[in-house]
């Protein structure tokens, strides 16, 4: 097999330090966003006692499940042995630490006693989901990094197959922890179903993918390194195939709702009646997030690197709005405590609860994302994670 | 053994603390000295002065424990008790004013509490400002004999070791 | 208990029903004694040092059928005992803790309209407890849930596990604004505690129960569901009742009669 040289980025130009800035600043806005909302309390989001989990719940379990998703590059490379992802591998375990890492903030930050994180680290009930994501999320950090480890330093490099696979097995007991926070609540109707964690882990590949791809484009255009078209078809065929694979799913998790009597209103809630749950849902979830990608990847288009980031930067936002009919869209239906009877109440029983997100909200999912990045930008600059050249002719050597 | 072990647990908690409570103002060397008041109901604490000085949070972790989770409310060591005789008498609170008993010592040490997010500062029943409520006024008498001391610096250090 | 229903003959006079004559006859005379004044159940009151126990499940019986329309008593009375602020008087109605509401239903075939307290119902199998990440959210050992605030981290998972919107954030500084022996504070969930500062007092009642009582309509009743000798276990016995969303099989410990 013929070797690749990975270099670090140089990181010196105006454009890298602008690129590192900007996202410096979304943390900084991040960060004064949290101290906004821990200072004054709740009171200052659009969350309240119908609407529990907001907008930051939407940007953090997105990003945990992408990073779980990120590592299917690496994953594919050493757990099914195939060459020509080997050089993609460490791009992809970062990647995935730092996704990981953004969800996990904006997660603890917006708990309503988010000085008390060390109660959450010392205080565990192990029946709760929760506590098991905790360990799970720990334990991600650990093999991902031993991994990229071996990924790094020549002498544990025999280590690589064995940690790979640690890692891709835990990611897939991860993610489906991650769909089974919300798989456990027998309250919500929405949530009452076996298919929530098969399909979070199936939207974890999806989204994962399109933002390692837009990252992967991205960090070679701006560096001046080749990234040939052999690679760039490669992933733009497997990100085909896990889209269309959320479709299928998702079509398939409201078919078989619909089939039962008392999931008929709530999925006409989303489905029809939900304003803009169901805006969210068709436009956001269906077609800019599975139905348009596919059209783009699949048609002429899917040639042109252009369209291809396109359809990448689509399936992301409709990962999003995904997760925002998901997590919020099932608190806005009422709970039905007493099936068939219209409920009233000074607490808002029985009403379909509005939520409207306020900004600090929004700029603390966003420093997120930006810790994220910045992390990862950080990261190719300090370390060799990028191969110096990914043109056609070096990667097919390393089908050989 | 012990005094080491209480250098270290104080020790933690301040940096600690102070790590988490960036909002709280540091402290330097020539902060004003606590303002310790005589507690305006009973003579004596439940436990040593010295005592409490050093383990009152040890005691009021216990017995809150026990309190919350199994439902004994005993009077000793509970902190309604510690606020109804500690609640000072201008304020009727004990973290009302930065002179109130518990505010003037932790500012002093600079270790942030959270105590007061929820639990009232107040004794039982007390109207807002009126230090002697239903359950103490009977200590009416002791308000007289009231002395403010200033603790000295030697004796908070002592605290501290 | 003004409520026993004269034994009929017809009854089998079992040992256990000849108990239950028994006991309603020194009620009788209690009542004969001090109209609309519930008897005290002596043996509940456990000294202050002793721990709650497993041998007592507290529990209460709603009777919707006496619930007043528009009555709002038990929801003030809670509010006054517990110091949280009536939606009516909150700046943010949306973010404002409710212990206890009142639910209005209505048959929309039959038209027929059903009126309830609904509040935190005690499960004995609590979703909130299972889910909640720190183990602040528990089940004391005399069946009343509680959260822990020493503990509590503010996650609100307890809240989305709930299936009976029991429970609420605080969502802003209460700047000590609570009662003495009521700690509540922002960040953490709170829900109804069954009083559990009454309890432990050995009241042995419940504010909205108190209050219900006084204002004449007897539709709340409070007591110790493991013992077979208290008001609420014989009215139990007797009334059907309900558990909401009996499917999810919790074990509640609030009995509904009347819906
Ligand atoms: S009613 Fe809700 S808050 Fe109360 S114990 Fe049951 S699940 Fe917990
Ligand atoms: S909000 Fe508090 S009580 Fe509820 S689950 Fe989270 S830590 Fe537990």
């Amino acid at each position: 097999m013929a070797s690749i040289t990975f270099r670090e980025v140089e990181g010196s130009s105006l454009k890298y330090w602008l690129l590192f800035g900007g996202l410096g600043l979304f943390v900084l806005f991040g960060a004064l966003a949290w101290n906004h909302m821990h200072h004054y309390g709740h009171v200052v989001t659009g969350m309240d006692n119908q609407i529990v989990w907001g907008l930051p719940h939407v940007f953090a379990v997105f990003l945990i499940v992408a990073a779980s998703g990120a590592l299917n590059v690496a994953s594919i490379a050493s757990v099914f042995n195939k060459p020509m992802y080997k050089p993609l591998a460490p791009l992809s375990a970062i990647l995935s630490l730092a996704l990981m890492l953004g969800g996990l903030l904006v997660l603890v930050l917006d708990l309503g006693r988010s000085d008390r994180l060390i109660v959450a680290m010392t205080h565990f009930n192990f029946k709760s989901m929760f506590t098991w994501n905790v360990f799970l999320y720990s334990g991600f950090f650990g093999l991902v990094g031993v991994y990229l480890w071996t990924m790094l330093d020549r002498n544990v490099k025999t280590y690589s197959k064995a940690a790979g696979t640690a890692a891709f097995i835990w990611r897939l007991v991860l993610t489906t922890g991650t769909g089974s926070l919300f798989g456990f609540l027998i309250a919500r109707e929405l949530y009452g179903t076996a298919m929530l964690a098969p399909m979070f882990i199936i939207m974890s590949f999806a989204y994962g993918l399109a933002i390692y791809l837009m990252v992967l484009a991205a960090a070679y255009a701006w560096t001046g390194r080749t990234l040939g078209d052999a690679v760039m078809m490669r992933l733009k065929t497997l990100l085909v195939v896990f889209v269309a694979a959320v479709l299928y799913f998702v079509v398939v998790h409201h078919m078989t709702n619909l089939y039962f009597t008392k999931y008929h209103a709530v999925e006409a809630f989303i489905l029809r009646d939900g304003g803009m749950f169901t805006t969210l849902f068709w436009v956001g979830q269906i077609v800019i997030g599975c139905v348009a990608p596919l059209v783009i990847l699949l048609s002429g288009l899917g040639k042109q690197r252009m369209w291809i980031m396109i359809a990448c930067a689509l399936v992301v936002l409709g990962g999003v709005a995904q997760m925002y009919v998901t997590i919020i869209g099932a608190q806005a239906y009422p709970l039905d405590m007493f099936p068939g009877l219209i409920e009233k109440s000074s607490f808002f029983d029985g009403e379909v609860h509005s939520y409207t997100p306020s900004v600090p909200e929004l700029f603390l999912g966003l420093g997120g994302v930006a810790i994220a990045l910045l992390v990862t930008v950080f990261a190719i600059k300090v370390l060799r994670l990028l191969p110096a050249s990914l043109d056609d002719a070096t990667v097919a050597k390393l089908e050989h | 053994m012990k005094r080491i072990l209480a250098l270290g647990a104080v020790v933690l908690t301040t940096a600690a603390l102070a790590w988490a409570g960036a909002d709280a103002p540091p402290k330097a060397g020539g902060a004003p000295k606590p303002a310790i008041t005589k507690a305006v109901k009973g003579e004596q604490c439940v436990e040593d002065t010295d005592y409490m000085r050093r383990n009152h949070m040890k005691v009021l972790d216990h017995h809150r424990d026990q309190a919350v989770i199994e439902g004994i409310r005993t009077k000793k060591h509970s902190l309604k008790e510690c606020i109804n005789c500690h609640a000072s008498e201008t304020t009727g609170s004990v973290a009302a004013a930065k002179d109130d008993f518990c505010v003037s010592c932790h500012s002093y040490a600079a270790v942030k509490i959270d105590c007061f997010d929820c639990h009232s500062t107040k004794p039982q029943g007390s109207a807002a400002m009126h230090p002697l409520n239903a359950e103490t006024a009977h200590y009416k008498h002791k308000l007289a004999a009231q002395a403010t001391s200033r603790v000295s610096a030697e004796e908070m250090a002592g605290v501290a070791q | 208990m003004n409520e026993l229903k004269p034994m009929s003959e017809d009854v089998p006079a079992s040992h256990e029903r000849r108990r239950f004559i028994g006991a309603a006859a020194a009620t009788a005379a209690g009542l004969a004694i001090a109209p609309g004044v519930i008897l005290v159940e002596v043996a509940h009151g456990r000294s202050e040092d002793q721990a709650a126990s497993s041998a007592v499940r507290w529990g209460m019986l709603v009777d919707a059928t006496k619930c007043a329309t528009g009555c709002n008593d038990c929801v003030t009375a809670c509010s006054t005992e517990n110091g949280w602020t009536p939606v009516g008087e909150s700046a943010h109605p949306k973010q404002a803790p409710q212990w206890i509401r009142k639910l209005e239903l209505q048959d929309p075939l039959t038209q027929m309209e059903t009126n309830l307290p609904m509040m935190c119902q005690h499960c004995a199998e609590p979703p909130c407890v299972d889910v909640c990440p720190t183990g602040a959210s528990f089940k004391r050992a005399d069946g009343i849930v509680l959260v822990n605030r020493h503990t509590c981290i503010g996650c609100r998972y307890c809240m989305m596990a709930c299936p009976y919107k029991a429970r609420s954030l605080v969502h802003e500084s209460l700047n000590d604004t609570q009662k003495a022996d009521v700690p509540r504070g922002i960040g953490c969930v709170e829900s109804c505690t069954f009083c559990v500062q009454k309890v432990d007092r050995g009241d042995g009642n419940t504010a909205c129960a108190e209050a219900c009582t006084a204002a004449g309509h007897n539709a709340l009743l409070f007591g110790d569901m493991n013992d077979p000798e208290s008001e609420i276990s014989r009215r139990l016995r007797e009334l059907p009742t309900k558990q909401v969303r009996a499917d999810l099989n919790l074990n509640l410990g609030v009995r509904y009669h009347g819906i």
